[in-house]
């Protein structure tokens, strides 16, 4: 599923990224890897971007940046 | 004695407590300047310290070094072309395995490297534990701890840092990062191509040049090929191959294979270094983000922060306004009584004192909004705004971090068009640049504040929202505008941390309020000095001037008529005539001052101009004062007090514009054509240094004026057809 997809409070385990080359490789140093545990901490009130934490750390995305993310193994909780 | 001086570098992460850090070693002993050959903010202090002088280089924070924003390249280049004595790396200990990539990068590049793991009791609280031996040992460099908001560890830190510069042991890592097998051929393979078929002396260290060469990194890959002489095809096309075939073998660009090779090896590290209790996790920012970004609560607070901002700046800073206004007034009366008769005299006393005073009695307010603005940054809350605000931003094809510099304007466009550095994207930052003039600056306040008091008394807040409202939705259609015409594209990916919340530093919020207060400050220092000197040589020649009336033996008479009155009168009415007879003078030297203004050579440029703004309904006067306003908006209030020959500003200043020709219609367009019109020099200066094209400038001008009378027609000739006045 893709990590735009997922609802607030749900985690996953990031199994793949597509998306440009600038986009992806910032992901990538930002710690957005394939076997990394996202959780999704908010939506923005306008729903868009979305708060994550990833590696301890908390970071915002928009929707479409998102759908540039797939996730597996997706679960309720932190 | 001679001293022997050490170049440090500070480097690391945003909101990893670098700028405390810096602060705390150089306290206020820095100079903020600009990166050469570009706009990024280049903070240096000088400082001498067991017995070396240190001159500490505070580098733009950056999660990387590769060359995707200005802030990367800058730092890479100075690590790389300056060669400083030490790096230290200020690493958010909260934060290890991210703040380790770049760690990993600069480990690559040959220099001596220093961790200093800061923030070291939150992560503690937070029960993260790190072994700062191990990590020494796993990464080959010195590790101290520090907590950057309570100085602790400082001292040690630069100790270690003098050492290590002093050490004249080469350059030797032993813990390198290894990659994967396929990429450590490569990298040796375009290593010994280089030194035997190249033959050139690279600038680089050579296992440096060949990973970044593999990574496609273009300005490594352009610099090498220009070494590399004619041997710079050969060398391109071997790199073309290599690349290939590890794109070949991985399916995706080495450079992102790299990229997660090089956390594969954090991962490793931190393994070994870094252990965790997570349940005792008392996390207060996540709390205050329940609040602060909630879904219903999240906008209306943000709403209320930002109206107490501008409640601050403009309420409490009346009082220190009214101090210096009195201090500058006493200055003037000063200056007068003590200077001799001359046009020197006249230059000081009617020149520059009133005009440098009234942009001066703006410093308060400009101070407590970047005071206050210092605190949303200091916090973390900007990071939250530009969350929340992101999807408002991005209709306009803009950045949510856009809203920042968008958000300065209110104060000053000089500092908020230098706040478009933090964009990464270069059309962003241009296109922000643009728009930002339209929020409505502080120093046009002044002018609505004087025309709504004059003609929408009791709705003048609602009218002077309008205003503000009309720049905003104004930005909005002309950021649309341009997003699709001149600056196409989308924007640029919006990943950004949202930081803890941190506690600010009285000391840091002092320091940014006080760089930013000295560029107002050097603004009224040069460009309002210059411009209030232009004015007053405009208005006050030519000297001979034919008067209609010949004042002074006017004033003679008048003045023998009530004396002769005085005479005649009872001692009971004698004062009261008195006040008469001072009133009657006071009118007659107004109104010579008034046609003194009207026949200078400022009243003929106003008056030659005025066709221009006649279906504005501005009449010559309001040209003048418009066209003084491009030297800073600050002048068109003063401007216009001395051609509507008032002695007092504020109130004086509003009844005669009222008995003048003017109407709310007309004031409104006066005030929609000061919001929309060109910018102040030094905004427009800003400008061009920001953006780095004169053309730029240009277009914000004509674009901004061109689009400032057309709205103005619209609303004054719109307005007299259906009626309103």
């Amino acid at each position: 599923m893709l990590l735009s997809e997922m609802k607030k409070g749900q985690n996953g385990i990031i199994s793949g990224m597509g998306g440009k080359g600038v986009l992806q490789r910032r992901l990538r140093e930002m710690g957005f890897l394939k076997g990394t545990k996202v959780y999704v901490e908010k939506y923005a009130p306008l729903k868009d971007p979305l708060e994550l934490i990833v590696k301890g750390y908390h970071i915002s995305l928009r929707v479409e940046e998102a759908m540039q993310i797939t996730v597996d193994d997706v679960k309720q909780g932190f | 004695m001679h001293k022997k001086s050490i170049t440090i570098a500070l480097a690391g992460n945003p909101n990893s407590g670098k700028t405390t850090i810096f602060n705390n070693i150089t306290g206020t002993r820095q100079k903020v300047g600009n990166w050469p050959g570009v706009t990024v903010e280049k903070k240096e202090g000088l400082i001498s310290k067991y017995g070396y002088d240190l001159k500490i280089v505070d580098l733009p924070g950056t999660y990387s070094l590769t060359p995707f924003s200005i802030e990367e390249i800058i730092a890479r280049d100075f690590v790389l072309e300056e060669g400083p004595d030490v790096v230290i790396d200020i690493i958010d200990a909260s934060n290890l395995e991210r703040s380790l990539y770049l760690a990993t990068q600069l480990r690559e590049i040959d220099c001596r490297v220093i961790f200093a793991l800061n923030m070291a009791d939150v992560a503690r609280t937070n029960g993260i534990k790190i072994d700062a031996e191990k990590l020494s040992e796993l990464l080959d460099l010195p590790v101290v701890f520090t907590v950057g908001n309570k100085n602790e560890g400082i001292d040690t830190l630069l100790t270690k840092a003098i050492e290590l510069a002093g050490s004249t042991a080469e350059i030797q890592q032993k813990r390198k990062v290894k990659y994967s097998k396929d990429i450590e051929n490569a990298i040796v393979k375009l290593q010994d191509f280089i030194e035997n078929k190249v033959e050139a002396r690279l600038a680089y260290n050579l296992r440096w040049t060949a990973i970044k060469l593999l990574e496609n990194d273009k300005i490594v890959t352009e610099r090498t090929l220009r070494e590399a002489g004619n041997k710079g095809d050969d060398l391109f096309r071997e790199v073309q191959a290599l690349r290939a075939h590890l794109m070949d073998r991985f399916n995706d660009d080495p450079e992102i294979v790299m990229t997660d090779e090089r956390y594969g090896f954090i991962a490793g590290i931190i393994k070994k270094t870094l252990t965790s209790s997570a349940q005792n996790r008392v996390d207060i920012s996540r709390n205050i983000d329940l609040v602060l970004t909630h879904r219903y609560l999240g906008f209306p607070v943000f709403i209320l922060f930002i109206w107490a901002m501008f409640q601050l700046t403009f309420s409490v800073g009346a009082y220190p306004m009214e101090w210096i206004d009195r201090v500058v007034t006493l200055f003037a009366i000063g200056m007068n009584n003590l200077l001799p008769d001359s046009v020197l005299k006249d230059l000081i006393v009617n020149g520059i004192i009133p005009g440098v005073g009234s942009v001066i009695i703006f410093l308060p307010n400009i101070l407590i909004l970047f005071f206050c603005i210092a605190i949303f940054e200091d916090t973390g809350y900007m990071a939250r705004a530009a969350f929340l605000m992101d999807r408002i931003m991005h209709v306009i094809g803009l950045h949510g971090k856009s809203f920042i510099p968008m958000l300065m304007g209110f104060g000053c466009n000089v500092p908020a068009v230098v706040a478009s550095r933090t964009l990464e994207s270069e059309k962003d930052r241009i296109l922000t640049i643009l728009i930002t003039p339209f929020m409505s600056c502080s120093a046009k306040l002044p002018i609505y504040i004087i025309l709504t008091g004059a003609f929408f008394s009791a709705k003048a807040g609602t009218v002077i929202f309008a205003v503000y409202l009309i720049g905003i939705i104004v930005s909005i259609v002309s950021g649309r505008l341009f997003r699709t015409t001149l600056l196409k594209g989308a924007d640029a990916p919006f990943v950004m941390e949202l930081p803890p919340y941190r506690a600010p530093m009285i000391s840091s919020l002092l320091i940014h309020m006080w760089d930013r207060g000295k560029i107002f400050l050097k603004k009224v220092g040069g460009v309002i000095l210059i411009g209030s000197i232009i004015i007053w040589v405009l208005s006050a020649f030519p000297v001979n001037i034919r008067y209609s009336l010949d004042y002074a033996s006017e004033i003679v008479r008048v003045e023998a008529l009530y004396e002769a009155e005085i005479t005649a009168a009872g001692k009971s009415e004698r004062d009261v005539i008195e006040k008469k007879k001072d009133m009657a003078i006071a009118k007659l030297i107004m109104a010579r001052r008034a046609e003194k203004t009207e026949k200078s050579f400022m009243g003929k440029i106003g008056k030659s101009i005025a066709p221009l703004f006649a279906p504005l309904g501005i009449d010559w006067r309001g040209s003048v004062a418009l066209l003084t306003g491009v030297v800073a908006k600050e002048i068109v209030v003063s401007s216009m007090g001395i051609l509507y020959a008032v002695e007092k500003e504020p109130d004086a200043l509003q009844s005669a514009l009222v008995k003048s020709n003017m109407t709310p219609l007309s004031a409104f367009s006066m005030m929609l054509f000061v919001l929309l019109y060109l910018p102040c020099i030094a905004t427009m200066g800003t400008i061009w240094r920001e953006t780095g094209a004169f053309k730029w400038m240009l277009f914000s001008i004509l674009y901004s004026t061109s689009l400032a009378w057309i709205v103005c027609f619209c609303v004054y000739q719109g307005g007299k057809i259906i009626g309103i006045n």
